[in-house]
C-alpha cells in the first residue's frame, strides 16, 4: 500500500513532466547557465583553478535543486491539487516518498548531464572512480532533497514562499553540500584519495538516515491544518 | 515579574558580582595570557545558546505533535534565546581567535557549523515574521532540523581536526587542569544559563499574553 501510492504519485508526476517537460528543461538549463557563470569567476588565463570543480558542480545542484522543487510545488498549488492529494485516503508519509523519487529523477537526469559537462568544461578527472562518484552524488542528492521536498511541500501555502524556500534549505542543507564537495574534491586529487571520500559518503549516509526520518515523522503533523 | 525577583538577584549576584572577581583572580594562561579569560564568557554562552536550542527543539515537537500552543510559545522564546547567545558566542570567538591564531575568521568545522547553526535559528524567526498564517509550524519543523544538527555541531571538534580546542577542554577544566580557574568558569557558566532561562520565562510570559489577546479580539469580533 506504502510503496504502491509512493510510486502512484512519482507516475503523476512523470506523465506530467513527460507532456510538459516543463521542470526538467528549466532545471538543466538553469544548471548549465549557473556552470556558465562560475567559469567567469574560477577560470584565470584559460585555466581553470584547481578544485573549483567539485564547488562549481554541487553548487549547480544545489541551485537548480532550489528550482525543481520551487516549479513542481508551484504546479501543485495552482488547482490545489496538493490539497486533492492529501484528503486521498493514503498514508501521508508515502505521499512524500513519491513528491521525493519524483524531484530525485528530475535531479538524476540532470545530473547525468552536468557532470560531464563539469568535467568537460573545467579538465577534471570526475570520471576516474565512476562508483565513489555516483555513490557521492546519490547520497548527497537525498539528503539536499528529503529536506527540500518536505519545506517545499509546506511552503504551498505560505506568502513569499520563493524566497523562504532558500532562507529554510541553505542553513540546513549546507553540510550536506560541503560533504559533497569535500568527498569530490578527495576525489578529483591526482591520485584520488579514496579512503576520504568513502569517509565522506559514509557522514552523507549518516545526513540522509536522520534527515529522512525526521521528514517522514514531521510531514504528516505540517500537512494537518 | 514578582515571582522572577529572586532567581533574577542570583543571576544577577553571579554574573556581575561573583563571576568577575573570580575571573579577574584566575591564573594566567601560560601561552594565550590574558585573552584566554575571554573563555570564561565564550564558553558559557554556547551553553546557554544549547540550553535555549534544547528548550526551542522540544517546544516545536510537542507543538507539532500534540498542537499545543503553550509549546509554541516556548519554541519561539527559545529560538530567539538561542540566536541572541549564538551572536555572542560568535562575536567572543573571533575576538578571541584574533589574537591565539592570528586570524579572525578560519573556516574549520566547528566555525562553519556554527555559524550554520546560527543561520538556522535566524531562518526560524525570519519565517515566523514573514511567513504569514501558518508559519509557526514552519518555523517548528526549522527548528527540528536545526537542533538535529546541534550535536554535530558539539561533536564536531572530536570528530575532525580542527584548530578549535576540543570539548574535553571544560570536563578536564573542571577537574583541575589549571588551578584557580575551575570555580570562575563554573560560576561564569551557571549564571549564563540561568540569564538564558529567565530570558526564556519573561518571553514565554509575553507570548502567553500575545495569545490570549489574539483570542479576545477573536471573542470580540464574533
Amino acid at each position: 500500500m506504502f510503496l504502491r501510492t509512493a510510486l502512484l504519485v512519482l507516475r503523476k508526476d512523470a506523465a506530467i513532466e513527460a507532456k510538459s517537460w516543463e521542470v526538467l528543461t528549466t532545471t538543466v538549463f538553469f544548471a548549465v547557465s549557473a556552470v556558465l557563470v562560475f567559469s567567469f569567476a574560477f577560470v584565470k588565463e584559460g585555466e581553470p583553478l584547481e578544485d573549483a570543480a567539485a564547488g562549481i558542480l554541487w553548487i549547480a545542484v544545489a541551485f537548480s535543486g532550489t528550482l525543481a522543487l520551487g516549479r513542481t510545488f508551484e504546479r501543485e498549488r495552482y488547482a490545489e491539487t496538493l490539497r486533492a492529494l492529501l484528503l486521498a485516503p493514503a498514508p501521508r508519509p508515502a505521499l512524500y516518498v513519491g513528491k521525493l523519487l519524483g524531484i530525485l529523477l528530475v535531479l538524476g537526469i540532470a545530473e547525468l548531464l552536468l557532470t560531464p559537462l563539469v568535467a568537460l568544461l573545467f579538465h577534471a578527472a570526475l570520471f576516474a572512480r565512476p562508483a565513489l562518484m555516483a555513490a557521492l552524488l546519490v547520497t548527497g542528492t537525498a539528503g539536499f532533497a528529503c529536506v527540500g521536498t518536505l519545506f517545499a511541500a509546506m511552503l504551498v501555502r505560505a506568502r513569499s514562499r520563493d524566497v523562504l524556500l532558500p532562507i529554510l534549505l541553505y542553513p540546513i542543507t549546507i553540510p550536506v553540500i560541503i560533504a559533497g564537495v569535500r568527498g569530490t574534491s578527495a576525489l578529483l586529487a591526482s591520485p584520488p584519495d579514496e579512503a576520504t571520500a568513502v569517509m565522506w559518503i559514509g557522514i552523507l549516509t549518516a545526513f540522509d538516515v536522520v534527515f529522512v526520518t525526521l521528514s517522514l515523522w514531521a510531514f504528516e503533523p505540517l500537512m494537518t491544518d | 515579574m514578582k515571582r522572577l525577583f529572586a532567581p533574577l538577584l542570583v543571576t544577577v549576584a553571579v554574573l556581575f558580582v561573583a563571576a568577575p572577581y573570580f575571573i579577574a583572580e584566575a591564573p594566567y594562561e601560560s601561552t594565550m595570557g590574558l585573552v584566554q579569560k575571554i573563555f570564561y564568557f565564550h564558553v558559557p554562552s554556547w551553553m546557554a545558546m544549547y540550553t535555549a536550542i534544547a528548550v526551542c527543539a522540544l517546544g516545536s515537537a510537542v507543538f507539532l505533535f500534540k498542537n499545543n500552543k503553550t509549546a509554541d510559545a516556548y519554541a519561539v522564546a527559545g529560538a530567539e534565546v538561542a540566536v541572541l547567545f549564538g551572536l555572542m558566542g560568535l562575536v567572543s570567538g573571533p575576538l578571541w581567535g584574533r589574537k591565539a591564531w592570528g586570524v579572525w575568521w578560519q573556516w574549520d568545522v566547528r566555525l562553519t557549523t556554527a555559524l550554520l547553526m546560527e543561520l538556522i535559528f535566524v531562518a526560524c524567526l525570519l519565517v515566523r515574521k514573514y511567513g504569514g498564517p501558518g508559519s509557526e509550524k514552519l518555523a517548528a519543523a526549522t527548528a527540528l532540523f536545526g537542533g538535529a544538527t546541534a550535536p554535530f555541531v558539539y561533536k564536531s571538534v572530536d570528530i575532525w581536526r580542527t584548530v578549535h580546542p576540543k570539548t574535553s577542554v571544560v570536563p578536564e577544566l573542571l577537574k583541575g587542569s589549571m588551578p584557580g580557574s575551575g570555580l570562575p568558569f563554573a560560576l561564569s557558566a551557571i549564571g549564563f544559563v540561568l540569564l538564558a532561562t529567565l530570558l526564556m520565562m519573561v518571553r514565554v510570559n509575553l507570548a502567553k499574553r500575545q495569545m490570549a489577546l489574539d483570542e479576545l479580539y477573536l471573542d470580540y469580533e464574533e
